[in-house]
């Protein structure tokens, strides 16, 4: 049973995400642009999948916060990191621009490469390479 | 609707991965576990709910697909700007530890303060992105 929760879990989140992402319009770059495009034809619907989803998500996570553990009783792994600092700011910086050059943020361009979106390909290998870059660049140091 | 249902249908899910697996339901992070680990010839075993999540998250349009058409998306950005645009999205998500869903969502959803201010730097550099592209430069 409980090895059965451990592999339907995590796979039935993700299945669900990602319907989520679907469902919401976060697949199609072009909607994503037109959202962060204020001076333009402003789209401001996406505004609501985040809204949407931290209303759910709110009470759950506050459980979690307090009780320090899952619903079977294992521990929560909880980011440990703590204060504002260069990488935090300077790494939300650079996301931003990337986001607003192309329309798409990791959930989505996974999702979008499985659905077939062509181009999408290039935008999921550069970014799997800038996500080892910064852990190979930090091992160097 | 459609974008409320879909966020009431991410949020549920990060829900379902905190309570059930233990863990933050950030893409970033679901990305960099194993692909590090198969960049240092670590095993895979400890990277097993990270990949679970991948692929429940890959096979969503193909379950979709069973029920309906996908939704029309358009990627208008050509190939130099997706190389750009894809090194910036993982450096910056790597550096900051999270993106739209580990911050935007889930770090919101605990009331984290790091996470709010990642949020608030990524939406305006998103907003400024698109402004200084569409309208400065008027391309």
């Amino acid at each position: 049973m409980d090895r059965t929760l451990k592999t339907l879990a995590p796979l039935l989140a993700g299945l669900v995400f990602g319907i989520g992402l679907i469902a919401a319009g976060m697949t199609d770059p072009a909607k994503v642009l037109a959202f962060l495009d204020l001076a333009g034809a402003w789209d401001p619907s996406l505004a609501l999948v985040m809204g949407g989803a931290i209303a759910v998500a709110l009470v759950p996570f506050g459980w979690a916060k307090r009780h320090r553990r899952t619903l079977t009783g294992e521990p929560v792994q909880w980011p440990t990191a703590r204060g504002l600092d260069g990488r935090l700011l300077g790494g939300g910086a650079l996301f931003g621009i990337g986001w607003g050059l192309a329309g798409l943020c990791p959930g989505p361009a996974v999702v979008a490469l499985a659905a077939g979106l062509e181009g999408v390909w290039v935008f999921v290998l550069a970014m799997l390479a800038g996500l080892l870059a910064v852990d190979l660049f930090d091992a160097r140091r | 609707m459609a974008a409320l249902a879909g966020g009431v249908l991410i949020g549920a899910a990060s829900a379902l991965y905190l309570l059930l697996a233990g863990r933050i339901a950030g893409i970033t992070g679901i990305l960099a576990g194993p692909l590090l680990a198969l960049a240092r010839r670590r095993p895979l075993a400890a990277q097993r709910p990270q990949l679970l999540f991948l692929v429940g998250l890959l096979a969503a349009p193909l379950v979709w697909r069973l029920f309906a058409p996908l939704p029309e998306a358009t990627l208008s950005a050509g190939t130099g700007v997706l190389v750009a645009a894809g090194l910036l999205v993982g450096v910056g998500t790597r550096l900051a530890n999270g993106c739209t869903s580990g911050h935007g969502v889930c770090g919101l959803a605990r009331l984290s303060p790091r996470s709010l201010v990642n949020v608030l730097v990524f939406m305006g550099a998103g907003f400024a992105t698109v402004y200084v592209v569409r309208h400065a430069l008027g391309a």
